[in-house]
């Protein structure tokens, strides 16, 4: 039912992403093509399996070597921390257990790594986006006519009905509306949007305008579905994500997935549009909502308090 | 009020719960006059149906009167004092599915069609008492119970037929007849149906008013076989009878024109090596259901005939002969009963005197003793076939 396409971040001619790159190469040939060389040149002696591990880390250099030049991405640099971190673990080891012959090599080979540890958390924390752009789509069909469907979704302060996100639409002005919305973690954001393109039976088009807490715009198109069988709604929608990819992961956690948000928007609609409102069962008296799915209320009559906490 | 309650698995109980309120506009609330346990329930209280929570109020076969109408019902659609049967799936009337009479599938009734969008493609009905994956409604194996769009899904009652006679029109009157309806029942057809329980018995009633020259029933439990036998069906026992060779023998080699499962995801084989084989399967969840009636009816059907499938199933199946079905030229039709299409002719026909639902019944228990019902129908017990409560 629904779909998304991310951007990619371009990072290809970014100087210390480049850097890190060829930092990487650098530091991996030498790793794989000598390793016993390597491991001396650290003083921690060329033992059987400081040696596998040298090569191992030459080999994990070249492939943040190939990505970071290659096709350079934000998850590369936090790939390279990964390594970092377990490096320094590997050289504290070493220290740790030291004979003593050449103990300054390690102790230097281990500012080094530290030094390099924090270049590398620098450039993923600022390379990575802080916010994400997000397109979503998807259809449902209704069997009602393109006009009766576009005069209820046009009804704008009705929205919050089936788009349980919303808290409030205030309608301000021929083409403009204030909008107010629960986000994840139990904050508020706000918006003022305005209608740019309005056909009726046909389309409906917003976006925010400047200042809005989370940059947002949309269009839904009403579609006579073929053969009588009543009005296809296809809505598209994008915008911004505060928190990147890990913000968007948190959500998700917490049950706040946009697709789902979407999919549920559009069936409480189909509801309202068919059957006139939101179906509710003892087991979920709010009606559909993935958030609520589970757990649920057992499927047995709510209590008076439960009831008007339900109805309110 | 008391009401019968899922409280684990193998385990129900009659609790005290609050009474049932209107929550949408066009609901009703009905005093449960008579309900009963149906065969599906035991795929709840056997843990095989998941998304049950502890005291989910069980029980989707139900009848009473109307004691308080939602202000959404227009007038004169259901008044209170009216008695009425209870369809077990809710349906909307308004979507695409119900104005195709595919009630079953109704696209607006369930709160929780996420869940069963994601295990069958697209969502499905919501049914009354019948776990979370179809909505979480409450049951009616109850004293009181919410009737959900109550103008599309109550049929009234207005002669003086016993709550005995209608009750099974809210489910397995009308499952039995659309198994037999979706047959096509030609003048000289041999019909034979898997499972000689309730649903079983009324799919055989309804081939034989359908028109079926002869009607074979299949079950290991002689009692039910005799229940069979004593309406003039031929049987097999598949305990200790080999199935398609008797059913050749019994049709001159051809094999049933027309073959239906009322059985489903619990099924039994009479050779213990295969019904070991699906029962390891199913309990290291590598498969949820147990499909021996399936494939026996799809290996026995005649070339070009119809399986009808009215047992319910859950999940997927393995070992499905896919050859047997695409070779031999046969139509394969199943679906929940769309009951609100059916209740209305069928009505007709009790009245009439065509079909006798009450031959089925074998215990009358009050809605107090439902857990000593469960265990009766379950386990076989004292001969039960069908136990209706009396709240």
């Amino acid at each position: 039912m629904t779909t998304d396409t991310r951007s990619t971040s371009s990072l290809r001619h970014d100087p210390l992403v480049r850097g890190l790159g060829w930092a990487s190469a650098a530091l991996g040939v030498p790793q794989v093509v000598a390793p016993a060389g390597f491991a001396r040149a650290l003083g921690v002696g060329d033992a059987p399996r400081h040696r596998t591990a040298t090569t191992a880390v030459g080999v994990r250099e070249l492939a943040a070597a190939a990505g970071l030049l290659g096709r350079p991405h934000p998850v590369w640099l936090w790939g390279r921390v990964g390594g970092d971190l377990m490096d320094l673990t590997m050289l504290g080891r070493a220290l740790k257990n030291h004979d003593g012959r050449g103990l300054g090599r390690t102790v230097a080979a281990t500012a080094a790594v530290t030094a390099i540890t924090a270049t590398d958390v620098y450039a993923a924390v600022t390379r990575t986006r802080r916010s994400s752009p997000m397109e979503l789509t998807a259809a449902t069909t209704v069997t009602r006519s393109p006009d009766e469907v576009y005069t209820l979704w046009k009804d704008l302060e009705r929205l919050p009905e089936f788009m349980v996100h919303l808290d409030e639409v205030r309608v301000t002005g021929p083409r403009t509306s204030h909008w107010r919305a629960g986000a994840p973690f139990g904050r508020t954001v706000e918006w003022d949007a305005e209608i740019t393109q309005d056909v009726p039976g046909q389309l409906i088009a917003w976006r925010s305008v400047d200042g809005a807490d989370i940059d947002n715009s949309g269009e839904v198109r009403f579609v006579p579905a073929p053969g009588g069988r009543g009005t296809e709604i296809h809505v598209s929608l994008r915008y911004d994500l505060p928190g990147g990819p890990l913000g968007q992961a948190a959500a998700r956690y917490f049950g706040e997935e946009p697709h789902q948000q979407l999919d549920d928007d559009l069936r409480r609609f189909k509801q309202i549009a068919e059957i006139g409102e939101v179906v509710r069962s003892e087991g979920a008296p709010g009606g559909k909502r993935a958030r609520g799915e589970f757990p649920q209320h057992p499927a047995r009559p709510l209590t008076e308090d439960e009831l008007k906490e339900a109805l309110s | 009020m008391k009401a019968n309650c899922w409280t684990g698995r193998n385990s129900v109980e009659v609790q005290d719960v609050p009474d049932p309120s209107i929550l949408n506009s066009r609901d009703a609330i009905v005093k449960i006059t008579s309900t009963a346990i149906c065969g599906s329930d035991l795929h709840l209280v056997d843990g095989y149906v998941p998304t049950m929570e502890k005291g989910d109020i069980l029980g989707h076969e139900f009848m009473g009167e109307v004691v308080e109408v939602g202000s959404g019902i227009s007038d004169g659609k259901v008044r209170v004092g009216d008695r009425v049967v209870v369809p077990f799936p809710i349906a909307c009337g308004a979507c695409a599915s119900c104005r195709a009479e595919l009630y079953s599938c109704c696209e607006n009734s369930n709160p929780n069609a996420g869940i069963s969008e994601k295990m069958f493609g697209h969502p499905t009905c919501g049914i009354y008492g019948y776990s979370h994956l179809t909505g979480g409604f409450a049951g009616g194996q109850a004293e009181y119970a919410r009737v959900v769009l109550a103008d599309t899904n109550a049929l009234k009652i207005e002669s003086d037929l016993s709550d005995e006679q209608v009750l099974f029109l809210s489910d397995i009157l009308p499952t039995g007849f659309m198994g037999a309806d979706m047959c096509d029942i030609e003048e000289g057809d041999v019909v034979a149906v898997w499972g000689a329980g309730p649903v079983g018995q009324f799919a055989m009633d309804s081939a034989r008013v359908l028109g079926a020259e002869k009607v074979i029933a299949i079950d290991k439990e002689t009692y039910r076989l005799d229940m069979a036998a004593a309406q003039g069906y031929t049987t097999i026992n598949f305990e200790d009878t080999d199935v398609r060779s008797a059913l050749l023998e019994l049709t001159g080699g051809r094999g049933p024109d027309k073959c239906i499962d009322a059985v489903g995801m619990e099924a039994t084989h009479g050779a213990s090596h295969i019904h070991l084989y699906d029962r390891a399967k199913q309990a290291v969840r590598s498969e949820t259901d147990r499909p021996h009636a399936l494939r026996q009816a799809i290996m026995s059907c005649r070339s070009g005939g119809v399986v009808s499938v009215i047992g319910v199933y859950g999940g997927m199946i393995d070992k499905f002969p896919a050859g047997a079905w695409m070779n031999r030229s046969l139509t394969l039709r199943t679906g929940q009963c769309h009951v609100q299409r059916y209740m209305q002719p069928l009505l007709a026909m009790i009245e009439q005197g065509k079909i006798d639902p009450t031959r089925i019944i074998t215990h009358r228990l009050p809605l107090t003793e439902a857990p000593t019902g469960y265990d009766l129908f379950k386990n076989k017990k004292d001969n039960c076939e069908k136990v209706v409560l009396k709240p």
